[in-house]
């Protein structure tokens, strides 16, 4: 397993937004996970990589313990550094360009040669499709094209695994397609990935494992395919309903 | 206009203009690149929530900024040789302005710096920067685009409050007016040929400011 996450609860004031959430990922997998806005799917995916911090739960990563509450700032960002993220916004750095964007990290934050930095950073971007951008500020990109290079930036961090934050939900549907077909190559490539979503086609044609989460806790996890054929839960055969309009996409 | 009149103010335009150059103009530079220091170091450690020096940023600035600047010029120059502690004329202006001036500024970078998204810092921190190198890289570049004109604001604001150091014997464009003014006994022409020098100034800067935004606005 390279992703263990046991009893991880979140609360924002009263507020309980994850009540004892456990998730497992293995090497390759691609994990989508469904639920309701508001269920805490993306919360649970920015405590893996302590965007939030826990209140309580642990996680086994590449190997390691670590407890989601107390993990010191040294292991914080050795975990940082074996993951990436994909923000639904794509947050990309508004005063760099393209290829900036994708190499600030490595140059920075890992010391990296700038030359070896920029090789890494423009195969990162051809991988995307977005080599001929390199030197566009993200002002000037149209959001699938944000995405893309938000996508390359994570690529280029050589992650054990990417999280993705609803990677699609800001964009119109004309570009949300070019964005699942980059994911459907990495997800292809053997990218690990663990990818909140409301994009059903994705989820059941492109994702190894489902978890359908509500209220904080996940209600039904299995493979795709057990997921979108045979539901076990009440709950999930009413969502399942609910969406099956849009799952040919 | 006779053409006494006409004599004084030709005569009199570079006897004004004259300290501009060498006093107000340098009194402006030297005390805005110092406000500039003290505004982003007050405003940063605000930003970064700091403990105590944080609340040392908002004490001085409620200070500053509830007290009139020619008070200021007076404690700094009249008042502290009382304790034994003597300024020459230009450095205490300069430091009275660079002071008053920080106080100011730092409010505009503060709020700059919270007008950043906080997915910029998030985006930096998911990439393995440390909080430092995020501000340092992507916060405070993105703020400062955002503070220009706000700040360009000050300095033009700056440039005219220099006269007030005319209080403290500095001798800027206003005290070689009021000399020259003593003199031919002509205020109305002369208060109003150095107020056009002083609009003269500020037309180049906000020129200048034009120039420096278009320059930002790469991104």
């Amino acid at each position: 397993m390279m992703l263990e996450i046991r009893q991880l609860r979140k609360a924002f004031g009263d507020l309980e937004v994850l009540k004892g959430v456990d998730l497992e990922v293995d090497k390759g997998d691609v994990v989508a996970i469904l639920g309701p806005s508001g269920s805490g799917k993306t919360t649970m995916l920015r405590c893996v990589n302590f965007l939030e911090r826990a209140d309580g739960g642990e996680m086994m990563f590449d190997g390691e313990r670590f407890d989601l509450h107390r993990a010191a700032r040294r292991d914080i960002a050795r975990i940082r550094k074996k993951t990436a993220f994909v923000f639904q916004s794509y947050n990309l750095f508004r005063n760099k360009t393209a290829i900036q964007n994708v190499t600030e990290g490595l140059i920075i934050a890992r010391k990296m040669p700038k030359q070896q930095a920029e090789e890494i950073a423009m195969r990162a971007l051809e991988r995307v499709g977005m080599a001929d951008r390199r030197d566009y500020y993200p002002s000037q990109l149209s959001g699938g094209q944000q995405q893309r290079v938000a996508i390359a930036r994570a690529l280029a961090a050589d992650p054990e695994i990417i999280l993705f934050d609803e990677p699609t939900s800001a964009l119109d549907p004309e570009l949300t397609g070019e964005v699942l077909a980059v994911m459907r190559q990495l997800a292809s490539d053997g990218m690990t990935m663990l990818v909140v979503t409301h994009e059903m086609g994705f989820a059941k044609n492109v994702s190894s494992r489902v978890i359908f989460m509500e209220n904080g806790v996940v209600v039904e996890s299995g493979t795709a395919r057990d997921f979108f054929e045979h539901p076990q839960q009440e709950r999930t055969r009413a969502f399942i309903r609910n969406v099956s309009g849009e799952m040919d996409a | 206009m006779t053409e006494r009149l006409m004599e004084i103010l030709a005569d009199s335009f570079f006897k004004i203009l004259v300290p501009g150059l060498t006093m107000t103009i340098p009194l402006t530079v030297i005390s805005f690149s110092f406000a500039l220091v003290i505004a982003t170091v007050t405003a940063l450690v605000q930003f970064a929530n700091v403990r105590v020096l944080r609340q040392l940023a908002r004490f001085y600035i409620w200070v500053v900024r509830g007290t009139p600047l020619l008070v200021q010029l007076y404690v700094i120059f009249y008042g502290l040789p009382g304790l034994g502690v003597l300024i020459d004329p230009f450095p205490a202006a300069v430091i009275v302005f660079s002071i008053n001036e920080g106080a100011y500024c730092a409010e505009t970078i503060r709020a700059a710096l919270e007008s950043v998204p906080v997915g910029q810092l998030e985006a930096g921190y998911c990439v393995g920067m440390s909080y430092l190198q995020i501000i340092r890289r992507i916060v405070l570049p993105q703020a400062m685009r955002t503070a220009f004109p706000p700040l360009s604001n000050s300095l033009i604001a700056l440039v005219k409050d220099t006269s007030l150091a005319s209080n403290i014997t500095v001798l800027e464009m206003l005290m070689a007016t009021q000399r020259i003014v003593a003199r031919t006994y002509e205020p109305l022409a002369l208060y109003i040929e150095v107020g056009l020098i002083y609009l003269l100034f500020s037309t180049v800067l906000t020129k200048l400011q034009r120039v420096g935004e278009k320059k930002l606005s790469t991104y």
